[in-house]
């Protein structure tokens, strides 16, 4: 059986290597995800996402995208992670609150991802990916280096990021400064209740965690 | 159409695919079982994870470059796309929680039932 898709590397060495690295970060990834799931603390949960997420950027640099790797690393785990953590700071009345999810929702939840589990694992594993084969895998090895052939990909990125993609990439500057000034707004509270809501938060937690 | 069977030494898209499904169903374990906000937001975050391991290994296995045409990274410009509307999403979730929190001292979905606020 011919799988071209699953022999993009071809020599053995930099294969072998690959293997590794990717069941690291796949164990990493796979193994943290897990653990949001089961665990019932959000600060627990704050820290394994952020294993996630370095996982992720480690499988980008397999896949040949460093820049995306480093953009998930300096948005994902530096910016949106820090945001969450604040949240939670912000939020709970101790760090370690938790909340305890009724019994018959954690079985109705549980089947219902084994069913998406299986039909999506059915689905990868039953179908051929052979259509879309492409011309990188030569035989001399050097099917993994995108990088010597076809430029160098921050390059060709930003290249394709400010031509092809140029309309979106402006549609979502304007979003961001929309959900800058929307989120600043929603979060600055009501003022007509007394005095300011966000230091009454603050008093109030100060409060309880003394 | 039977089962491909997977090579565990060559690292082919399906692995990563594999992967990517079980970072998804994760997420949906997370957001159908936690009732804080917040929990139901890192659950967003490892779906929005998810798909976009899905994306940037079908750019790099289906486009993988090569000496006749030029690259193509498709893939990884929705990839950037993703990460930078998780990011908004992030900002106004949270935004919205802790509005939340301040008229409800809890951030427990069970007791965002009404629209009076």
């Amino acid at each position: 059986m011919h799988f071209p898709l699953a022999q993009i590397d071809g020599s053995d060495a930099a294969g072998t290597v690959t293997a590794v690295l990717f069941y690291l970060f796949a164990l990493m990834t796979g193994g943290s995800a897990l653990l949001v799931v089961v665990s019932r603390n959000i600060v627990r949960m704050s820290v394994a996402l952020l294993f996630t997420l370095t996982g992720v950027a480690g499988l980008y640099f397999l896949l040949n995208a460093e820049f995306l790797a480093a953009v998930q690393i300096v948005v994902y785990a530096g910016g949106t992670l820090i945001l969450i953590v604040f949240g939670v700071m912000l939020t709970s009345k101790s760090p370690f609150s938790r909340f305890e999810p009724k019994l018959g929702e954690v079985v109705t939840a549980v089947s219902l991802a084994a069913i998406v589990l299986f039909a999506l694992v059915l689905g990868v594993l039953k179908t051929s990916f052979t259509g879309a084969a492409g011309n990188g895998d030569g035989g001399d090895g050097a099917g993994g280096l995108v990088a010597e052939e076809g430029g160098y990909p921050v390059d060709r990125l930003g290249q394709v990021l400010l031509g092809d993609y140029l309309v979106p990439f402006e549609v979502v500057s304007v979003l961001l400064l929309a959900v800058m000034i929307g989120a600043a707004y929603l979060a600055k509270g009501r003022r007509h209740e007394g005095e300011g809501a966000g230091e009454a938060t603050m008093s109030r937690q100060a409060r309880e965690w003394s | 159409m039977h089962v491909i069977a997977l090579s565990f030494g060559v690292i082919g898209l399906q692995h990563y695919l594999l992967l990517a499904a079980l970072l998804f169903v994760c997420g949906l374990l997370t957001i159908l079982t936690k009732r804080n906000a917040i929990g139901i937001l890192i659950g967003v975050e490892l779906i929005l994870n998810a798909a976009n391991v899905n994306l940037v290994a079908f750019n790099r296995f289906a486009h993988p470059g090569g000496p006749g045409g030029a690259m193509q990274l498709d893939g990884q410009v929705f990839a950037i796309f993703v990460i930078v509307l998780a990011a908004a999403e992030a900002a106004v979730a949270l935004a919205i929680f802790l509005n939340f929190y301040n008229n409800f001292s809890s951030v427990d979905v069970e007791r965002a039932q009404n629209l009076r606020g």
